[in-house]
């Protein structure tokens, strides 16, 4: 799941916990998973070899899925949490698939994203993780993604329309099996609001004022960290949805709109209310280090994607996840609060063209998008890493925590979903070096003039190449 | 080599004939010596062009592209010197990050260098336990630059780092946020730079030291030159080769210079630097291949000019 939120070096996500310190070591620098994979495959290849002789793989006639062989999954999940959901699954799709081997090859979330390029045209796997919305579309338009029509054919029953449309390309044709979404919100502690009779503000004035309170009350009002860039871009598509409405937001996203608009410098301008109430030195922090201080009752609120919840569920203190609790983005007071338009981020898989083994394990390849899009898989999944929502229509709800079931409510009843910045925008204008950099500046100084700003911001997205 | 008969060997045949030239003279090479010279410098060419001159060239060319990684360059990739324009006139990144270099290079220079360098003279003093301090000072130096980032992100964690919560600014809610605050992140980065260079220069120079004639700083005492004139007028300059390569070092480290920023957040926020705007750009899931080229072609030419430099200097002491 998650958008670029991975630490950005290969296999840092994978955190060690010094006892007592609250200090998380970063493990496993240089050595990459898919380098251990490699040297843990080649010794074990002889065994491999010895084990694969029985199975042949059986195609079933005028199905587009094949039972047996073996297939193999690229995947962002490098963080234990949901790692071991992939693995969950995994398992059981090859129980249910007449033993299908499935390699997984893991890489390190950041990684993953930065190299997807190259590692699509090279020797990628025959499935491999990825987002829905642009990002998707942006590689299905490049040829490196195999449409899955047929895969699709048999599936949709169990999608609603929504999520049909995210994982069409500009061609119409279908790209990606949808497995989970996530909304973005404002979390926070319910035991930290009883405690300081705050209220659930629903306008933007309520809102300002719950801050200067919790602020007197020697509490950060806003947790909030930007070091990885991308957390910032969650604060400008609500804000930016809010004021200016959808239409607006996916023309500035395309290239329609301009950034030098002065609806983008209202934007700003609002922004700048909200930034005194920030947690100190945001810049230099991460979004776990930011969720931390929600969870030690250091901060108030969060605005953050549901996957703020695995800090919870790791924190080691089994009440956290209990007392995590979100409210929707407050009322702007604009004709657009009633689209209730939030980001809500898919996670999809796809099939990868350029895969050496599609062309045998094309069969099995497909028969695990179509296990990834029941609902029971979904389910499996959620249960080891439940900082997701499952997609499927026959995901039965009735097992999710309060969090959860709140969470796909805030979602069905948004007029308007976006994505994310990074996931509705193109690649090369979401990077550290375009929009994150853009952003960091901004909050380095949010009370500054930002039309110098908003002009350099039009002239890089005038330097990209037309898509 | 090239001795002027050889005798003939089985596998050469005609080797030993003494081959007239158009200019009449002999070659003094037989046809086997010829072979192994071929090889010799063949093979080594062969390399130097695969790894070295076709990726240079390659991506002189694709700077005046627009290519974004995916199947064949073609000709409406070429989009002339817009790159280049772009880079110069309207990418607010490109000044900045190059001035980040040259403060690297200045920090380095003018910092770091020089305490290696002292560190180096003192520990040449046979002090008591100089292995201790040695093996100390380098130890930063066996580490990669990657793991030396690490490390000092521990350090300057705002809320969990060490230096803050050591002063107690944490407690005294006075963070100083060290790698957030793009006016002295990259001070604090060049802190972590420093932390390691200073430990290699200090065992070049030290090295370089202790080959130096004792007799000269005996004949220099003997003169009643102090310590501070001993160094600088006569060791100094006996030391110059080494001088030259620990000036290249420290150059080239200005040049290269990525690792920790990119660890600390992907080189933005005030930690850009020309190198890590190349990678940014061009391997990212941006895949700018066309605009990171052109970056990596001006990082090119800056460094031509060091390189010019060492080389004429090389050449120069060995002719």
């Amino acid at each position: 799941m998650g958008d670029s939120r991975g630490p950005k070096i290969a296999g840092s996500s994978e955190r060690i916990l010094i006892p007592g310190t609250g200090i998380e070591l970063p493990v496993d620098f240089d050595l990459s998973r898919r380098d251990m994979l490699k040297i843990a495959g080649y010794g074990s290849l002889a065994a491999f070899i010895a084990a694969c002789g029985g199975t042949t793989p059986t195609t079933t006639s005028g199905s587009v899925t094949a039972k047996g062989g073996s297939m193999s999954i690229g995947s962002y999940l490098s963080d234990t949490v949901p790692k071991k959901g992939l693995q969950d699954v995994v398992d059981a799709f090859t129980k249910a698939n007449g033993d299908t081997k499935v390699k997984v090859n893991t890489v390190d979330h950041g990684t993953f994203q930065n190299t997807i390029n190259n590692y699509l045209q090279a020797t990628p796997e025959d499935v491999f993780t990825w987002f829905s919305g642009h990002r998707m579309r942006f590689f299905a338009k490049k040829g490196l993604a195999q449409p899955i029509d047929d895969v699709w054919n048999d599936v949709k029953s169990n999608f609603t329309e929504g999520f049909a449309a995210s994982v069409k390309g500009d061609d119409g044709h279908v790209y990606a099996v949808p497995t989970s979404y996530y909304p973005w919100a404002i979390f926070y502690r319910k035991d930290v609001f009883t405690a300081g009779n705050y209220k659930i503000p629903t306008n933007w004035d309520d809102f300002i004022k719950l801050c200067q309170q919790m602020k007197k009350d020697n509490l950060i009002p806003m947790a909030f960290a930007d070091k990885d860039g991308w957390p910032a871009m969650g604060t400008f598509d609500i804000l930016n949805l809010r004021m200016n409405g959808y239409d607006f937001h996916v023309g500035l996203c395309g290239g329609q709109q301009k950034w030098t608009d002065p609806k983008v410098a209202n934007v700003f301008k609002k922004w700048a209310e909200l930034t005194p109430y920030y947690s100190p030195a945001f810049a230099g922090l991460t979004w776990q280090e930011a969720a931390q201080q929600l969870r030690q009752k250091k901060a108030g609120m969060y605005l953050l994607g549901l996957f703020v919840s695995e800090q919870f569920v790791s924190g080691g203190n089994a009440d956290d996840i209990n007392q995590l609790d979100f409210f929707p983005f407050p009322d702007l007071g604009t004709q657009y609060d009633s689209e209730k338009a939030l980001d809500a981020p898919i996670d999809v898989y796809m099939l990868a063209k350029k895969s050496p083994t599609l062309g045998t394990d094309s069969g099995q390849a497909k028969a695990f998008l179509e296990f990834m899009s029941k609902g029971s898989s979904q389910l499996t999944y959620w249960k080891a890493s439940p900082g997701a929502i499952p997609t499927a229509n026959d995901a039965d709800p009735s097992q999710y925590p309060a969090l959860t079931k709140k969470a796909a409510q805030i979602v069905s009843s948004a007029k308007r979903i976006t994505q994310f910045f990074d996931r509705d925008s193109r690649p090369d204008f979401s990077g550290p070096n375009a929009m994150q950099g853009f952003l960091l500046r901004y909050l380095s100084s949010p009370k500054q003039d930002t039309s110098g700003l908003q002009g350099q911001m039009q002239s890089f997205w005038d330097s990209l190449t037309p898509e | 080599m090239a001795t002027s008969i050889t005798p003939a060997r089985e596998d050469s045949p005609e080797a030993g004939e003494l081959a007239p030239t158009r200019r009449g003279r002999y070659n003094v090479l037989t046809r086997y010596d010829r072979r192994v010279l071929m090889l010799m410098v063949g093979i080594p060419l062969l390399l130097e062009i695969i790894f070295i001159w076709w990726p240079t060239l390659s991506s002189i060319l694709l700077s005046f592209t627009n290519y974004n990684g995916v199947g064949e360059v073609g000709p409406q990739n070429f989009v002339g010197l817009k790159n280049y324009q772009f880079l110069f006139s309207g990418y607010t990144l490109f000044w900045p990050a190059f001035f980040h270099n040259v403060i690297w290079l200045a920090w380095l220079a003018f910092i770091a260098t020089p305490i290696g360098i002292f560190f180096a003279v003192l520990l040449d003093r046979e002090l008591r336990g100089t292995a201790f301090y040695q093996s100390v000072f380098f130890l930063p130096v066996v580490l990669s630059l990657v793991i030396v980032g690490f490390i000092w992100e521990l350090q300057f964690s705002p809320t969990e780092g060490f230096i803050n919560n050591a002063f107690g600014l944490t407690k005294a809610n006075n963070i100083i946020d060290w790698l957030g605050n793009p006016r002295i992140n990259l001070f604090a980065i060049l802190i972590a730079a420093s932390w390691r260079h200073v430990g290699y220069i200090m065992v070049i120079y030290l090295s370089g030291l202790k080959s130096v004639d004792p007799t000269l700083r005996e004949a220099a005492k003997v003169d009643g030159a102090n310590e501070f004139r001993t160094f600088f007028r006569v060791i100094f300059p006996v030391m110059a080769p080494i001088n030259t390569v620990v000036a290249v070092i420290t150059t080239i480290e200005a040049l290269r210079a990525f690792d920790i920023a990119f660890i600390v957040n992907q080189g933005k926020n005030g930690l850009e630097l020309l190198s890590i705007l190349i990678t940014n750009n061009s391997i990212s899931e941006a895949s700018l291949v066309g605009f990171g080229s052109a970056i990596a072609v001006i990082l090119l030419v800056i460094s031509l000019g060091p390189i010019v430099v060492f080389l004429s200097r090389v050449m120069r002491t060995t002719s």
